[in-house]
């Protein structure tokens, strides 16, 4: 089967405004036989090197993790997103996105591998002189050469831009001296080039710089003791006087926190769609414990309250897995465009991210979050074995906990979400006001009774979804109203807005997907998905009716408030379904196949 | 070098096993399919004998046109063309027979395959082969080193392993340790798309067994375990439940 997704003609953060159908969304039951190859070849290497070799990776048995990085470039997968011309494959943003779901299941190794070939690799791709590239990017697409990216600071968090590192143009003019400390950074044990943020002289922004390890005046703490991805090298990294080529500052003078907003986007969404494989292979195993495990004479995966759980699992990574593919196949037919404009392929595929980079926050927010979810219902399916380090699950469970905090904190990105849709609004290059005005008329006129023909497949969830945009609009576009540019600060009504939002397109992108299933696999065929569709949008309209109820009643009173709670009512109301129906039929198929309820790569 | 290496197209190992049609036919529903693991060391050795040596590998699968990702694997992890018989391989003489068919046009110096596939496991189609051809055929192959044009080979049998030489052409049925399994690089992968895969007919020599139904082996019961103490209980149960003293 091959891609066979018709362009979509949305832009970024429009899916609150507009209808998208399923022939516009990519699903990744249309990867090509080559990318679903290049998926299965990527879990063998999981299974080969990864998985035997756990405890020693977590142990940090010198050399080993450079070692699996090595191997994992001589098969090409460092590589996957690199331009041929740099000695990669030049596959597609979707491809790598493949790339990243699937090593999502080696722990440690998923955050050494997203670090090399994501924040370490990106900015000299996107930002770098042609020498630059040709200097630096074969090296790292093979993995002879592994890299880091050092932002973080001690006092310069989420406030990247406030690092105090320095740069001093030497008396020569012909290095930069950089001193400065940075931490939490991923792989430096074993870097041997550094993406080194630091301001030159008394500049207000960032420079980047791209440093060799070489170059000397390069200084380490020992390694991070944490809770989680414990094999993964994280240390403070000090630069006293390091001596950098002028040559290698990365882009212009002071550009340095746009690439690194700019690269974290990237990040940010590859590690959303980075969490699926995880949550797939935690599904298979607490459902394989949950068959093996006999208690009061069954297997424990024959209670329901069993069955909730594995049922959620499946439902909320397909969930994950729907959004992350749509938005990735967008991002690639935005910079196809842009390419086809005449831009140049490195500023499209930042164009293209910026342009989506809504879509990359709610990825990133949600997949974190579902991952969350099934390493701590995981757990609970164990039991008391679920505590113990012997099974699989106490491992998963702390190292899942740091995709919620890097990248950008959930925070952070739930208030980056509803910060940009403001932004572009007020831009006008997003028409918020007209619809938002509309669903204010429609608040105060009477209510048509029209009755919508629901009789088709989905009509329902559909018809329910366009209400549920409403309803997001509604919430938005009051509190704009009501606090104009001073909404800014009132970051518990932005994160009640950002989840309504998160899951808007986390449904969408269920229901567009079910939708194409169904086209493909018939009604009955697909009966799998469309229980998954129908539970996970339950939940999320429950989802979005609460946050927009607790939103309103935050900043309205009195009369508003009731308008606003009768519209919430009207815009999130739907037919009640049998949820405990749905998870067992979900549950059933996965207890039969003794794992998560589907496989697209073999 | 030129190395023939044939691949069957099997079930996934995990996948449950089920039937059709009143037990005659293999149910595919949701089934994924994989080289035959034994094929699998076949080619490792052969992609290998060729980094070695120099040559080519051809792959060769008798199978509809339902097993071409398979065999586009294959060329994925280092074949360099391959043949499809395009049939159903019905029975291991009707499959050998395709093998020869195809091993006489190509003149190859080394034809490999499995010890045996894994879905119908009947280790007859190396031997079979190599006496449609005259050649010699050994398995299961666990060592295969090329010096010259002699291979030194090394086997398993009942007791002991057996050390030996013989000149080429010869057909062998491997298992490991003969190579470690092979992931295919992404590289390879993109390459195998503009790689020649031929599709030939099969030659006109009729089926000769029809599957009369299928059977599931009966359920694994669980394992009683005895007290080493209680010698009694054990003879007991051997005796009267197992019935095998």
């Amino acid at each position: 089967m091959e891609a066979v997704a018709n362009k979509s003609t949305l832009k970024g953060g429009e899916f609150l405004i507009k209808e998208t159908s399923a022939e516009e969304v990519f699903i990744p039951e249309e990867f090509s036989e080559e990318q679903k190859m290049m998926a299965a070849a990527t879990q063998d290497f999981i299974d080969k090197e990864i998985t035997p070799n756990r405890d020693r990776i977590d142990n940090m048995e010198e050399g080993l993790m450079p070692s699996l990085m090595e191997k994992a470039g001589e098969l090409g997968l460092l590589g996957v997103s690199v331009p041929e011309a740099y000695g990669g494959l030049g596959m597609n943003f979707n491809t790598g996105m493949l790339m990243a779901d699937i090593i999502a299941s080696s722990g440690s190794f998923s955050t050494a591998y997203g670090a090399h070939t994501g924040i370490g690799t990106l900015p000299i791709l996107y930002y770098g002189t042609e020498e630059q590239k040709q200097k630096y990017i074969p090296k790292l697409a093979t993995g002879e050469w592994k890299a880091c990216y050092c932002l973080t600071e001690p006092d310069a968090g989420s406030d990247a831009n406030s690092g105090k590192t320095k740069a001093k143009l030497s008396d020569d003019g012909k290095h930069y001296i950089i001193n400065g400390q940075k931490m939490w950074i991923s792989n430096a044990g074993f870097a041997d080039l550094f993406i080194v943020f630091a301001k030159i002289d008394d500049d207000k922004n960032l420079t980047a710089f791209i440093v060799e390890k070489e170059y000397g005046g390069i200084t380490m703490n020992d390694e991070e003791r944490k809770l989680g991805i414990k094999g993964s090298s994280t240390r403070q990294v000090f630069f006293n006087d390091c001596k950098v080529p002028v040559e290698n500052m990365l882009s212009e003078r002071e550009n340095g926190f746009k690439i690194a907003v700019n690269v974290l986007n990237v990040g940010r969404i590859k590690l959303g769609c980075g969490v699926i494989n995880g949550c797939k292979s935690i599904a298979s195993e607490a459902t394989n414990y949950a068959n093996e495990r006999k208690q009061f004479g069954v297997s424990i995966s024959s209670f329901g309250a069993i069955q909730t759980k594995l049922a959620n699992m499946a439902a909320k990574t397909y969930a994950v897995e729907s959004a992350s593919y749509r938005a990735g196949q967008n991002i690639d037919d935005a910079i196809e465009a842009l390419i086809g404009e005449g831009m140049d392929p490195s500023k499209a595929k930042l164009k293209a991210l910026e342009q989506f980079s809504i879509e990359c926050a709610i990825i990133k927010i949600h997949g974190s979050e579902v991952l969350d979810y099934c390493v701590d219902e995981g757990v609970q399916v164990y039991g008391g074995m679920g505590f113990s380090e012997e099974a699989p699950m106490a491992r998963a469970y702390r190292d899942a906990r740091i995709t919620r905090i890097y990248e950008g904190t959930n925070e952070i990105n739930r208030m980056l979400i509803v910060g940009m849709m403001l932004k572009r609004a007020m831009k006008g290059e997003l028409d918020l006001l007209g619809p938002a005005m509309a669903v204010g008329k429609e608040l105060t006129a009477i209510p048509s009774f029209e009755q919508p023909d629901l009789s088709a497949p989905l009509a329902e969830e559909k018809e329910v979804l366009k209400k549920l945009k409403k309803s997001a609009l509604m919430v938005a576009g009051k509190a704009a109203e009501t606090f104009g540019p001073k909404l800014n600060d009132e970051q518990e009504i932005l994160m009640h807005i950002a989840d309504m939002l998160i899951e808007i397109y986390a449904a969408e992108s269920t229901i567009l997907r079910t939708e194409k299933l169904m086209n493909l696999y018939g009604e009955d065929g697909s009966k799998l998905y469309q229980n998954m569709c129908k539970l996970y949008f339950h939940e999320a309209v429950q989802k979005i009716k609460n946050h927009g109820d607790e939103a309103v009643a935050c900043f309205t009173e009195g009369d508003e408030l009731k308008v606003m709670l009768m519209g919430m009512k009207r815009f999130t109301k739907s037919t009640p379904v049998n949820t405990r129906n749905l998870r067992r039929a979900i549950a059933d198929v996965m207890i039969r196949e003794n794992k998560f309820p589907y496989s697209l790569y073999s | 070098m030129k190395i023939l290496v044939c691949i069957t197209h099997v079930p996934d190992t995990t996948s449950k096993i089920s039937f059709t049609d009143g037990n005659t036919k293999f149910d595919k529903t949701g089934v994924q399919y994989i080289i035959g693991p034994y094929d699998d060391y076949a080619l490792a050795r052969a992609v290998e004998l060729k980094e070695q040596h120099g040559g080519s590998i051809t792959v060769l699968n008798v199978g509809e046109a339902e097993t071409e990702p398979t065999i586009r694997k294959a060329l994925a992890i280092g074949a360099d063309e391959a043949i499809r018989v395009n049939a159903f391989p019905s029975d291991a003489f009707f499959v050998a027979k395709q093998i020869a068919s195809v091993a006489k046009e190509g003149a190859y110096d080394l034809i490999l395959m499995g010890r045996e596939s894994i879905d119908f496991n009947g280790g007859q189609v190396h031997s079979m082969v190599g006496e449609l051809m005259g050649l010699p055929s050994v398995s299961p192959v666990m060592v295969l080193d090329i010096e010259g044009s002699t291979a030194k080979i090394q086997r398993e049998i009942e007791g002991g392993k057996e050390f030996m030489e013989l000149d080429m052409p010869f057909i062998a049925g491997c298992q490991e340790p003969i190579a470690e399994w092979k992931i295919p690089n992404m590289r390879g992968i993109m390459s195998a798309r503009s790689k020649p895969l031929q599709v030939v007919d099969p030659t006109d020599d009729g089926v000769q067994a029809d599957v009369e139904v299928f059977e599931l082996p009966p359920a694994k019961e669980a394992v009683k375990l005895v007290d080493p103490e209680n010698l009694d209980e054990l003879v007991n149960l051997l005796k009267n439940e197992a019935k095998v003293l």
